[in-house]
């Protein structure tokens, strides 16, 4: 195929036309509602760029992967903040930290000044941190309108429709490819915006907790995107516990917190397949895109590239399963 | 054979299921533990109209026995609602009773959990209520219809292990016939090893299993422990003394230098 057709335009859909414009093909991006908007998953995300974090808990693909992730996003000229990202646990939950650097690499711990020169307004508050040096973050909603419209200046086209998900097409509808993806699920994710002047983080702050990790991703203008709940649940309603968490555990962050003003609170599921890591799949003519799990703006760039290879060089990418029910 | 409410039950080792990595680490889990019973939280999932449906499938697919939690209830009215839920998505009368009494240490409600036991053993709720090493709350139980107690080890997720030995070896004393599971606060599957040398029947954990760097291999070491545990206690262990006893006769050894 010469021109491809994409069917979805969130994470996955915008960087799989981005990466096949850039090697010459013509795209053709279907989406109910194609511009970036809150109907779509990716609208939710923190925008972290964190593979080493992740390594917590994801499995190694999701490290190496993600590690492309920054670089492809700075080539197409989002914004990108490069100040690494934070990792602090309140004093009793302080061997938390000594588990999260166990199971990570790529970082340092940091004492009380050293958190200081970094985060000055977290001074005195925790004694010890992990620092992730080469870990990046950016705002999503910005990251999907600047990608919606360079691929429509490029010449891509978007139509606003349903399309059939069979025949040549690059499916990347996320939980909405359930129809043909029977074992991808929904995993729940809560978060909040708020809007807090007096605060100031340069990066992205995570707070181990044992019942209600958070974090706190600086967006512009004085706001922070907090997240984010994992709920086995394709549920798209946010419970007032959850909320109460998110906001519980920010404010213990920082309790100038408590004087923000809550602008947003949001949800959505996140597809995921069993082992939470992402796919392509071949579906006859139809190559699926999906499983990107809370990894969507970490991972899509390399989902992306795999997507291209495997379209214009026939490159069989390492992420790839047959579909021959 | 280990019966809990007239059914046999092959492994003394129950897992729950929440907080592992993936659904897949989560079945790679209990292939290598050979558990034969799983909880589920039901409440926090749930979200109404099935929405957590994906999820329970792939842990009705581990083919073992699903024990559905009510997990996260403070009141008895919560824990009673829920169990209705529970027994009508999973098709099973048991249901582990959690009522929550203290937000902080999670310590169970002694009071809500007899009258919510109550509650569900007359309305044909096999009850499984997670409760403390106290005897007299265990009578209160039995008393309102519970054929299984299952009493921390410690405060849940703490790690913590048997935090009152004397309390739980008086319970097993005391209820030498009824299934006694300890539930919550294992960290170490020494310290599930210690539980089932004591005597009791079974072990619940989750924790420590789906926050392990390798929870398969953790949980294939809870399950080895469990199993020695269990042999030891059937070989009826000897009493530690204070006398040194030699396992050689030293009398009438022949001395060559």
């Amino acid at each position: 195929m010469t021109g491809v057709r994409v069917i979805g335009a969130g994470v996955a859909g915008l960087t799989v036309a981005t990466e096949l414009m850039s090697r010459g093909r013509d795209v053709t991006i279907i989406d109910r509602a194609p511009r970036p908007g809150p109907h779509g998953c990716s609208w939710w995300a923190g925008g972290m760029l964190a593979p080493f974090c992740e390594g917590e808990t994801a499995e190694e693909p999701v490290v190496r992967l993600g590690m492309e992730a920054a670089d492809w996003w700075e080539r197409q000229g989002v914004i990108l903040s490069r100040h690494g990202t934070l990792v602090i646990a309140l004093d009793r939950d302080r061997r938390e930290l000594d588990r999260f650097a166990r199971r990570t690499s790529g970082h340092e711990f940091l004492d009380r000044e050293g958190i200081a020169a970094v985060e000055p307004d977290l001074e005195g508050r925790f004694d010890r941190a992990l620092m992730f040096r080469d870990e990046a973050h950016l705002d999503p909603r910005a990251a999907l309108r600047h990608l919606h419209e360079r691929l429509g200046a490029l010449g891509a086209t978007f139509i606003a429709g349903e399309a059939s998900p069979d025949g040549p097409a690059v499916d990347c509808r996320g939980l909405a490819a359930r129809d043909v993806l029977p074992d991808l699920r929904g995993v729940k994710g809560e978060m909040a915006i708020v809007h807090a002047p007096d605060v100031r983080l340069t990066r992205p702050v995570r707070l181990l907790h044992p019942r209600f990790p958070l974090y706190v991703v600086p967006r512009a203008n004085g706001q922070f995107m907090i997240g984010a709940t994992q709920i086995e649940s394709c549920d798209r309603r946010v419970r007032v516990r959850s909320v109460l968490e998110l906001l519980s555990a920010l404010y213990a962050l920082h309790p100038a917190f408590g004087e923000a003003e809550l602008v947003e609170i949001g949800v959505d599921a996140r597809p995921a397949f069993p082992d939470n890591l992402p796919r392509l799949r071949r579906r006859g003519e139809t190559i699926c895109v999906n499983g990107l799990f809370r990894h969507g703006f970490l991972l899509a760039p390399a989902m992306a590239r795999m997507t291209a290879d495997l379209i214009c060089d026939g490159k069989i990418p390492e992420v790839m399963d047959e579909d021959h029910s | 054979m280990l019966r809990f409410y007239g059914t046999e039950i092959g492994s003394r080792l129950m897992l729950g299921t929440a907080q592992y990595p993936s659904p897949r680490v989560l079945a790679d889990a209990f292939r290598r533990s050979g558990a034969g019973i799983a909880t589920v939280s039901v409440r926090r999932e749930s979200g109404g109209e099935r929405a957590g449906t994906a999820f329970w499938d792939l842990v009705r697919e581990l083919g073992v026995r699903v024990l559905p939690n009510t997990a996260g209830c403070h009141s008895v009215k919560e824990a009673v609602t829920t169990a209705h839920m529970a027994r009508e998505l999973f098709e099973t009368p048991w249901i582990k009773l959690e009522v929550i009494g203290h937000t902080d240490t999670l310590q169970p409600d002694p009071f809500g959990l007899v009258e919510a036991a109550r509650i569900l053993c007359e309305d044909g709720f096999q009850v499984f209520p997670y409760t403390t090493e106290d005897v007299v709350l265990a009578d209160r139980l039995l008393a309102a219809g519970c054929e299984v107690l299952m009493p921390w080890g410690a405060p849940i997720g703490t790690g913590l292990g048997l935090t009152n030995v004397y309390g739980l070896r008086t319970l097993r004393a005391q209820f030498p016939d009824v299934p006694l599971v300890v539930d919550a606060g294992l960290g170490l599957p020494s310290q599930a090893a210690r539980a089932m040398e004591m005597g009791y029947d079974a072990v619940l954990l989750n924790t420590a299993v789906a926050k392990a760097g390798d929870p398969a291999a953790m949980a294939e070491a809870f399950a080895k422990a469990v199993e020695a545990g269990r042999l030891a206690y059937e070989s009826d262990p000897m009493e530690p003394r204070d006398m040194a006893a030699p396992s050689t006769p030293v009398i009438g050894k022949a001395f060559l230098e």
